[in-house]
């Protein structure tokens, strides 16, 4: 409102300030941003058609040298087993990116629809369910999945909603934090007073300005997904043979440690690559432009 | 202008000197635009200077530019000021510190943010002249004891010992200018000092910044959007808009023969002319009832009473096509009642009828129809609209929501309501954060009628915008009166706004209904003590009015400083001019009518309180020829203070 040039109107007002050139949601990102992007895009193409491109089949044995390194035949070499690791890493990318994104898209969506009903309804309903999901919080993630794991047996049935499970408080936590906030504005209180069901409340009126740190917690937390089906993988409580996810890559293949195999390595790799350009790609989104309000 | 370059040409230089300064603002696309746009003053020594205008016309980044100061994404782009013998624009960070907090000091326009909470006031007080290391700590508490007797604070030997949130609003704003003053600095800058305070303790402020500014020679940079206030403290005026001078002159040139139109329209819109009240002759039922309304915060004792009362007793009503303006400080229960009314609080007490049917405490309970009728509109015109959603968004919700609009009809009506609050259709398109303060206050209102409400319920709709635009709203709204035979309460702390816009008048104090009754009766004595109160202490666009005027309010503190009431007595008993010791802090009031036909929560009879604005001026005349600290007042060495100086 301030670089307008206009005759004083006689008790009118001031125009607004001229219109700010609209940028649509896709911001400039950056260097890392659009990294970071092409290599998730890279893994999601290879989560669904990872098959296509893989140079051997993943669960062939193909050569009687275990724990190959890099050659022209075997890019990431072979496993314990002479198994091609290029392809089972492709494969795994399946498994990985798949189960992960299953159970935080769950965990994303149980939290923030409870986040938003403590928000607005409060009361006693915030109080139970913040005091209920406080104390799953208290438990001690990896110990919980072991157990349930261990309870129900591994399969991806029960992989999703276990790792669902573990991370939705913390996704409540969040949104409920950033909920409250906005659900104590005046725009809030008049969808009130106008006698809106919470509902409406919630989903037209709060939610869309808390879009941002939701976005910003659903990358984090898929990133802990990933890390924690790696870790349970990893213990063996994962996905199982002949399946394998990345985890169980690493772990099948720690006997080549000693060797110096790529086997170990590369599932690896994998991994921190997609954590790490999920967390480029969120931090060029999130990071600046947090003030969403013109400052004046 | 010319007086100044005169004196400027007649040797003493002037202290401050703006040439040709410009700042510039970074704007999201990161390209540069000016918010200052080649402004030159000067300020003489001792002499006051305001810069007046409003919110974006540039002020206070002139005001920081006097430290070398600019806000975060602005810099000093051109031009220079000079203080003393020193440029401030070409000063380096060392030279910066140096000058800011010692020759150059600010006083903000919230003293409670600018105060640490969990430091003793007199440990920030002198904490820049032990910076500068202008006075060891026992002599700048020493000095601090003596601003602080000058400033007119009670206790000033123990003040210094408490914590921020241990004194008041007003006290702490004065504090702030005894923090500002510990250094001897050679120019003040005020910003909004009084901005944020109620009238009644805008007075004190006012006197104590005055007495101290005359009693030092300080020079003053004041920076307001108040012409009623500046009048009273500036020496000069720069007029102020988009950045650019439009007018500079003594202050008394700028309020009685103002040259640029806008500094006409700025005066014109400061004195707000009644709008045409609403002429229905009829008397007939109340649209809305409220009586003996009670409730409050915190949970509920025995008897079914909050803990935290904040609305006691209250009655009244309003009819058909006219509208209530409620009155009052802030904490004396006004936003509470339109929430109580809309149902966005629980009642403890009492009852609201709408067309003679009792509503439901809360809006479960209210039918769709019930809730229609009532709408709200609130203060902050920037949180009161979703900013995630267009415009058009926001009105076509009600309508769909109450009348049940969809498709073409829809689009036809959210026109019809842009068109109705005076604003383009194209706005549909846009988002909140693009509108200015007024457009959002008038998408505001055009949600409200979009439900096709009987009442509307204003909580201070037009405080928060500046002047001219809220004139522009208080048009719009008595327009929508006449056009639609809508109802309005209008909750405001301005007596010249409520005066401006209704026909029947409530002033709450604590809570309680103190007086109440027509506009044309209300215009009368008697009044309630607090209503005089009140009265005597709105700012008038005239010079020597702070000397003289509301003078009775420092007789009011000083006659019955530290009285205490139970909660049995009247709550205005302690500031009360005419409480009767005994009777006023044991018992409340009843309402009862007067003479003039409206009704008064007071023991005093009307005769007594006719005496009042008698025994005020008495008051006010005996006290003029002295100030707050006693001493002989400016008022008494020549006609106004602003007149000698210049």
């Amino acid at each position: 409102m301030m670089n307008h040039d206009v005759s004083p109107p006689v008790l009118a007002e001031a125009p607004p300030a001229p219109r700010p050139a609209r940028r649509l949601f896709w911001p400039r990102i950056g260097f890392a941003g659009t990294l970071g992007g092409s290599i998730i895009l890279f893994w999601l193409v290879m989560a669904l058609f990872g098959g296509h491109f893989a140079p051997h089949d993943a669960t062939e044995m193909l050569d009687a040298d275990v724990f190959e390194p890099i050659n022209w035949l075997y890019p990431f070499g072979t496993d314990y087993l002479g198994r091609d690791i290029l392809s089972r890493v492709l494969a795994g990318a399946r498994q990985t990116v798949g189960i992960a994104l299953a159970a935080t898209v769950l965990a994303a969506l149980g939290g923030l629809l409870a986040g938003l009903a403590a928000a607005v309804i409060g009361g006693w309903f915030d109080a139970i369910l913040s005091r209920t999901l406080d104390a799953m919080i208290s438990i001690p993630s990896k110990l919980f999945g072991l157990i349930l794991v261990a309870a129900f047996g591994s399969s991806i049935l029960v992989l999703i909603p276990t790792l669902a499970v573990i991370y939705l408080p913390g996704c409540y936590r969040l949104v409920r934090a950033a909920a409250v906030n906005v659900a104590k504005l005046d725009f809030v209180l008049v969808a009130r007073a106008r006698g809106e069901g919470s509902f409406y409340i919630m989903t037209r009126e709060v939610l869309p300005n808390i879009v941002g740190p939701v976005l910003a917690d659903f990358g984090l937390r898929f990133v802990y997904v990933v890390l924690l089906l790696s870790s349970l993988s990893f213990l063996g409580l994962g996905v199982q043979p002949p399946d394998a996810d990345w985890g169980s890559l690493v772990r099948e293949n720690i006997g080549g440690l000693p060797y110096g195999a790529p086997a170990v390595i590369m599932p690896a790799v994998a991994i921190a690559s997609l954590t790490i350009s999920i967390n480029m790609l969120i931090d060029s989104l999130f990071g600046r432009n947090t003030d969403r309000k013109g400052a004046h | 202008m010319t007086k100044m370059t005169q004196s400027a040409d007649s040797g003493a230089a002037p202290l401050v000197e703006v040439r040709n300064l410009k700042v510039v603002a970074r704007g999201e696309d990161g390209r540069e635009f000016p918010i200052v746009k080649d402004v030159s003053f000067s300020v003489e020594r001792g002499e006051v200077v305001a810069l007046i205008g409003e919110s974006g016309s540039g002020k206070t980044t002139i005001a920081l530019a006097m430290m070398g100061h600019a806000r975060g994404g602005c810099r000093i782009a051109g031009g220079r000021v000079r203080l003393g013998d020193s440029e401030v624009t070409a000063l380096s960070d060392a030279g910066l510190a140096d000058l800011r907090g010692r020759r150059v000091a600010y006083i903000a326009q919230s003293a409670a943010a600018a105060f640490n909470p969990s430091r003793t006031i007199m440990t920030q007080v002198v904490e820049s002249a032990l910076i500068h290391k202008t006075a060891t700590r026992a002599e700048a508490e020493i000095k601090a004891r003596a601003l602080f007797k000058a400033l007119a604070l009670p206790d000033p030997d123990r003040v210094g010992d408490r914590y921020p949130h241990q004194v008041s609003g007003g006290q702490l704003q004065r504090l702030l200018a005894a923090m500002a003053l510990i250094t001897d600095p050679e120019l003040v800058i005020f910003d909004e000092p009084t901005t944020a305070l109620d009238v009644t303790t805008q007075i004190e402020v006012l006197k104590a910044f005055k007495a101290v500014v005359r009693d030092r020679g300080t020079t003053g940079l004041y920076v307001s959007h108040d012409l009623a206030v500046v009048t009273q403290v500036a020496d000069h005026i720069v007029v102020l808009r988009d950045g650019a001078i439009r007018e500079v002159g003594a202050t008394g040139q700028i309020i009685d023969a103002p040259r640029d139109d806008y500094t006409r329209s700025l005066i014109a819109a400061a004195e707000p002319q009644p709008r045409g009240a609403a002429l229905l002759a009829e008397p007939s039922a109340p649209l809305l009832e409220v009586n003996g309304l009670t409730a409050g915060y915190g949970g509920v004792d025995s008897a079914g009473m909050p803990y935290i009362p904040v609305l006691n007793d209250v009655g009244f009503r309003i009819h058909r096509g006219s509208t209530l303006g409620v009155i009052g400080e802030s904490g004396c229960g006004k936003s509470t009642l339109a929430r109580v009314i809309a149902g966005l609080m629980p009642r403890a007490r009492g009852s609201v009828k709408l067309d003679g049917r009792i509503l439901a405490p809360a809006i479960g309970s209210r039918s769709r129809e019930e809730l229609r009728r009532i709408q709200i509109v609130f203060q902050m015109a920037d949180t009161a609209l979703n900013p995630a959603t267009t415009v058009g968004k926001v009105l076509s919700r009600p309508l769909a929501f109450y009348h049940g609009l969809s498709g073409p009809a829809l689009d036809r009506r959210v026109a019809e309501l842009l068109d109705l609050v005076k604003l383009p259709r194209k706005l549909a398109a846009r988002k909140p954060a693009e509108l200015s303060g007024g457009q959002k206050q008038r998408i505001n209102l055009a949600r409200a009628l979009a439900a096709k409400p009987d009442l509307i319920l204003c909580d201070e709709v037009t405080s928060a915008l500046d002047t001219v635009v809220a004139a522009a709203i208080l048009d719009l709204l008595a327009e929508l009166q006449r056009e639609l035979g809508v109802s309005y309460m209008f909750i405001s702390h301005d007596l010249k706004t409520v005066r401006a816009i209704c026909d029947d008048i409530m002033v709450l104090y604590a809570g309680c209904k103190v007086e109440a009754g027509s506009r044309e009766a209300m215009a009368k004595p008697p009044h309630h003590p607090y209503t005089d109160l009140l009265t005597a202490s709105v700012p008038e666009m005239r010079m020597g009015w702070l000397e003289g005027a509301g003078a009775h309010t420092g007789a009011f503190a000083s006659m019955h400083g530290g009285r205490v009431v139970s909660r049995a007595g009247c709550a205005f008993y302690p500031r009360c001019p005419l409480g009767i010791e005994g009777l006023c802090d044991r018992e409340r009031p009843p309402l009862r009518p007067t003479v003039r036909g409206t009704e008064i929560a007071c023991h005093r009879s009307d005769g007594d309180l006719m005496g009042l604005t008698v025994h005020g001026t008495e008051i006010a005349g005996h006290r003029s020829d002295l100030d707050v600290m006693g001493r002989p007042s400016a008022g008494q060495r020549s006609p106004t203070i602003a007149a000698t100086s210049i």
